[in-house]
C-alpha cells in the first residue's frame, strides 16, 4: 500500500531512542545511577515535566514515521508512489491537513478574514469558509452554542479517557482510586530543589514502592487529555487556531513543528558529544602538546560569536546545497539534509563549552587514587580513559545534554528569523513565527499563528527546563551536598 | 601586570590567525568564488563572462593563496588570502557588495548599537542582581519559590515573543513610543527606551536565577556564619560580605560581554529598525554579503579576546589577593 521512507534525521532519531532505552536498562543495574534517577522519579515537578515532554516526544516520533502514499493504480502499470513524503502524524491528522481554506481565518471563525468580491453581488463581503463551521449551514445563530457543545463533549471525552487510565493503573497496582486522588494525601516526597526542601512525606498510595511520584503524572495528564479532547471535538468542525496565509490549519502546523524542535534540540547535542568527550578527555589526561593544541582549537572556535559562526557556516552550506541539486531526490530530502546540516553546525559551534568542562574535570580525576592505582598496575592510557575517567564524567555529559535542549529549541526560532535556520519549506516554530511576523502590521492583527507557535514553544521549553533542573540537581554532586 | 597584559595580547595573535584562517576556509575553500558568483547572479543562465566580471569587481579573481604569475613578494600579496583576510589585521575590511567601505560603515553604526546595548547591559545587571539578592534574602519562603518559578517561566519564553509582544502592546495599543526607527541626539531617547526595557525583561529570568545560585553557594560559607555570629544584621551580611565575595564568579560571566556590546543585538536592532551593527549583520546575512559577514566575524572575535583579558584584569580589582603574573 505504502512505501516507507527513512529520512536521515528519522534514522538518527530512532538510533537515539534505542540508545536511551539501552541506557535505561543498563542504568537499572548500576547502583549509583539508579539512586540518582530515583531522585528524579521522586520529584513531583520533574515527573509532571517529563509527562509533558513524553507527549511532545510521542507526537514527534509519530511525525518521524515517513512514507509515500501509493497513487491510484492504472491497470497494467507498475505501482507508482506520490512524490510527497507524508508521516504517520499526517495520516492521523489528514482531516486537518486537507481542509485548507483560501487564506487567513481567525480561530473558530466561519468566515474568511479578508473581504472579497462575491460573484453575484457588487459589495465586498467576508466569504464563508469551505470547512470551518460548514456543518452549520446557512443558519449561523447557533455558532456559539455549537462550539460550547463541542467543548463540553471534548472535555467529557478527555475526562473519560483519564478516568479509564487512572482506574487501570490503580487496578494494576492494587490501590483504591479514591486513595490515589485524595487531595492533600500526598506532598512531594523529596524535592531536590536547592533552597526549598520539603520534609519527606510518609509513604502513601500515590507512590510506588520505589517512591516514584505517580500522582503528578496523572494530574498533568488530565489537562493534556482535556485539551486533546477539546481539540478533537472542536477541530472536527472548525479551525481551532485559525488558518494561515495559504489557508493551512495552524493547529496542524504547530503539531508538525514539534518534530523539528525536538530534532534540533537532541541531534545537535548528539552530534557534538563524541567530539567534545574525546577531545576533552584527551586534553585533560594526556596533557602536553595535545592539551595545547586542543585548547587552542576550542579557544579559537569559541572566540567567534556563535550567531555569526553559525550564519557563516549556514550561508556556505546553502551555496553547497543550491549548487548540487542532483544530490537530493525529493524536496523533503533536501529539507532534511538542511536540517541535519544545521544540527551539525550548531553542534560544531557549541562543543567547546562541554569540552572545556570535561577537560577541567579530567584534570581533577587524573590525580585521584583510583586512577593512579590503575597506572601503577600498568593499565594502558586509553583503557584508563575509557574505563576509569569516562564513567566518572557521564554526569556532566548528561547534564549538558538536558540543559542544552531548551536553549536549542529557542535558538531555532531566532536563527530562522535571521534567515539561517531550517529550510523555508520545513514546518517549524521559527518559520511559523517568521511568516506570521509579516502580518503584524495588518489591521486588525493576525495574531493566531504567532500565539499558537509561542504557546507550543513555551510548553515544550518550560517542561524541558523543569526536567533539566531536576536532572541536574539529582546528578550534580555539588548540588546534593 | 603590564608584562602579563602584553603576554596575553601576544597570545591573542595565534588565535586571531586561527579565526582568520577558519573564516577564509569557510568562505573561499568550501565554496569557490565561482560558486558565490553563481549564487549572487542567480543559479540559472549565468554566462562565464558575467561570473568573471562579478569576481573582478570584488577582487575575487586572484588565486587563493599563491599567485605564481606575479613577481617577488607579490606572489603572496596578490592573492585572495592576503587581500581579503590578512588585510583585516590592519583594519582594512574592503568594500561591501553595495560598494561602501565596511570599516567606515562600522564606525558610523557603532553609536546606535551602543545607545541600545549599554543601557540594556547596565540596567539588566542592576535589576537582576537586586532581584537575586531579594530572593536570597527571603530564601526558602513562598516569595523565593514563586520568584524562582517566575524566572524559569520567563526563561522559557522565546526572545522573539518579548520583542513582538512589547512592540505590539506599547507602540500599537498604547501609542507611547514609535514602533521603530532612530534619530541622533536627544531625540534618540524615545526610540531607545522600549528596546532597552524589552532587553532587560527578556534577560532577567536566566540571569536572576544564575546570580541566585551564586549567592546561595556563597551564603553557605564559613565567613557568613562568622558575620552572623558577630551579630551583623542579615542586610549587612548580604550587601557587605556576600555581594563582594560573589563578585568573582559574577565578573567571570559579565566582563567578557562588555566589549561585545559594540556588536549590538541582532534581533532587537532589526525589529526596531535601529541602524546599528546588529541590523547591519542581519542585512548582510539576508543579502548574502559575505565580505560584511566575514568582517563582523573577525571584529567579534577580537572583541571577545579583549573581553577575556578585561575579565582577568577585573579580578585584581575585585579581589586584592589575585595577582597576575
Amino acid at each position: 500500500m505504502i512505501q516507507p521512507v527513512l529520512l536521515w534525521s528519522d534514522a538518527l532519531l530512532f538510533v537515539l531512542i534505542a540508545a536511551i532505552v539501552a541506557l535505561v536498562f543498563w542504568a537499572r543495574r548500576q547502583d549509583a545511577l539508579r539512586a540518582a534517577w530515583g531522585r528524579v522519579l521522586k520529584d513531583g515537578m520533574a515527573m509532571a515535566a517529563a509527562t509533558v515532554l513524553a507527549v511532545f516526544v510521542l507526537i514527534g516520533l509519530l511525525d518521524s514515521l515517513h512514507y509515500r502514499a501509493r497513487l491510484p493504480a492504472q491497470p497494467g502499470a507498475a505501482a507508482r508512489y506520490a512524490v510527497e513524503v507524508l508521516s504517520a502524524l499526517d495520516a492521523l491528522l489528514s482531516d486537518l491537513r486537507q481542509r485548507s481554506e483560501k487564506t487567513y481565518s481567525a480561530p473558530l471563525a466561519t468566515h474568511l478574514f479578508a473581504r472579497e468580491a462575491l460573484e453575484n453581488s457588487t459589495q465586498r463581503e467576508f466569504p464563508r469558509l469551505k470547512h470551518g463551521g460548514a456543518h452549520l449551514g446557512a443558519d449561523l445563530s447557533n455558532h456559539e452554542f455549537d462550539i460550547a457543545v463541542r467543548v463540553s463533549r471534548g472535555c467529557a471525552g478527555g475526562l473519560l479517557v483519564w478516568l479509564l487510565l487512572v482506574s487501570a493503573w490503580c487496578r494494576w497496582r492494587g490501590v483504591a482510586v479514591v486513595e490515589m486522588l485524595k487531595v492533600g494525601a500526598c506532598r512531594p516526597a523529596v524535592s531536590t530543589h536547592p533552597g526549598f526542601r520539603f520534609a519527606a512525606g510518609e509513604r502513601n498510595p500515590q507512590q510506588t514502592e520505589s517512591g516514584t511520584a505517580i500522582r503528578p503524572v496523572f494530574l498533568t495528564l488530565l489537562p493534556i487529555l482535556l485539551l486533546f479532547g477539546i481539540a478533537i471535538a472542536v477541530g472536527g468542525g472548525y479551525h481551532v487556531f485559525g488558518t494561515d496565509k495559504v489557508g493551512q490549519d495552524v493547529l496542524y502546523l504547530s503539531l508538525k513543528s514539534i518534530r523539528t524542535g525536538l530534532l534540533i534540540g537532541t541531534l545537535t547535542t548528539l552530534v557534538m558529544l563524541p567530539l567534545a568527550v574525546l577531545l576533552g578527555i584527551l586534553a585533560g589526561y594526556v596533557g602536553g602538546w595535545v592539551d595545547d593544541l586542543i585548547q587552542y582549537l576550542y579557544t579559537t572556535l569559541s572566540s567567534i560569536p556563535g550567531v555569526l559562526l553559525i550564519a557563516a557556516a549556514v550561508l556556505m552550506m546553502q551555496v553547497v546545497i543550491d549548487t548540487h541539486p542532483e544530490w537530493f531526490a525529493t524536496s523533503a530530502e533536501r529539507a532534511d539534509a538542511r536540517l541535519l546540516a544545521l544540527c551539525l553546525i550548531l553542534g560544531m559551534t557549541s562543543w567547546t563549552g562541554v569540552a572545556r568542562l570535561l577537560r577541567g574535570e579530567t584534570l581533577k580525576l587524573r590525580e585521584l587514587e583510583f586512577v593512579q592505582a590503575a597506572q601503577a598496575f600498568g593499565v594502558g592510557r586509553f583503557a584508563i580513559m575509557r574505563r576509569h575517567i569516562l564513567p566518572n564524567l557521564m554526569h556532566i555529559v548528561l547534564i549538558a545534554l538536558v540543559m542544552d535542549f531548551s536553549g536549542l529549541v529557542l535558538a531555532e526560532a531566532v536563527l530562522s528569523y535571521v534567515g539561517v535556520g531550517v529550510d523555508p519549506t520545513t514546518i517549524s516554530f521559527g518559520t511559523m513565527i517568521n511568516t506570521a511576523r509579516m502580518e503584524l502590521a495588518r489591521e486588525p492583527m493576525v495574531w493566531w499563528s504567532l500565539a499558537a507557535a509561542f504557546s507550543f514553544m513555551f510548553a515544550l521549553v518550560l517542561a524541558a527546563n523543569l526536567f533539566a533542573d531536576a536532572v541536574r540537581d539529582a546528578f550534580d554532586p555539588r548540588a546534593s551536598a | 601586570m603590564l608584562a602579563y597584559i602584553i603576554r596575553r595580547l601576544l597570545y591573542a595573535i595565534p588565535i586571531l590567525i586561527g579565526v582568520n584562517l577558519l573564516t577564509f576556509a569557510l568562505f573561499f575553500v568550501v565554496n569557490t568564488p565561482d560558486d558565490m558568483a553563481r549564487m549572487q547572479l542567480g543559479v540559472k543562465r549565468v554566462t562565464p563572462e558575467a561570473i568573471e566580471k562579478w569576481k573582478a569587481e570584488r577582487g575575487y579573481d586572484r588565486p587563493l593563496v599563491w599567485n605564481s604569475a606575479a613577481a617577488g613578494g607579490a606572489k603572496l600579496t596578490e592573492t585572495i588570502l592576503f587581500s581579503k583576510s590578512v588585510r583585516m589585521f590592519v583594519g582594512d575590511f574592503g568594500r561591501a557588495d553595495d560598494g561602501r567601505d565596511i570599516a567606515r560603515e562600522i564606525g558610523d553604526r557603532m553609536g546606535p548599537s551602543l545607545a541600545i546595548a549599554v543601557p540594556t547591559f547596565v540596567l539588566g545587571l542592576f535589576v537582576a542582581i537586586s532581584f537575586a539578592l531579594l530572593l536570597v534574602f527571603f530564601r526558602a519562603t513562598a516569595l523565593d519559590i514563586s520568584g524562582v518559578v517566575l524566572c524559569v517561566a520567563m526563561m522559557s519564553i522565546s526572545g522573539l515573543f518579548y520583542i513582538i509582544g512589547g512592540q505590539w502592546l506599547v507602540s500599537k495599543v498604547w501609542h507611547l513610543v514609535p514602533i521603530s526607527g532612530y534619530s541622533g541626539g536627544f531625540d534618540a531617547a524615545k526610540f531607545v527606551i522600549l528596546p532597552v526595557i524589552i532587553g532587560v525583561i527578556g534577560g532577567i529570568g536566566a540571569s536572576t536565577r544564575w546570580y541566585r545560585t551564586i549567592f546561595l553557594e556563597e551564603i553557605s560559607r564559613d565567613y557568613v556564619r562568622t558575620a552572623r555570629a558577630k551579630g551583623l544584621p542579615e542586610r549587612v551580611v548580604l550587601f557587605r560580605h556576600v555581594l563582594r565575595n560573589a563578585l568573582i564568579p559574577i565578573l567571570t560571566g559579565v566582563v567578557v560581554v562588555i566589549p561585545t556590546l559594540f556588536m549590538g543585538s541582532l534581533l532587537t536592532e532589526s525589529f526596531f529598525g535601529i541602524p546599528g551593527l546588529g541590523s547591519y549583520t542581519i542585512d548582510a546575512i539576508n543579502a548574502q554579503d559575505f565580505a560584511v559577514v566575514r568582517s563582523m566575524v573577525f571584529i567579534g572575535s577580537v572583541l571577545y579576546i579583549l573581553g577575556l583579558l578585561l575579565t582577568d584584569i577585573s579580578y585584581t580589582l575585585a579581589d586584592p589577593r589575585v595577582r597576575l603574573q
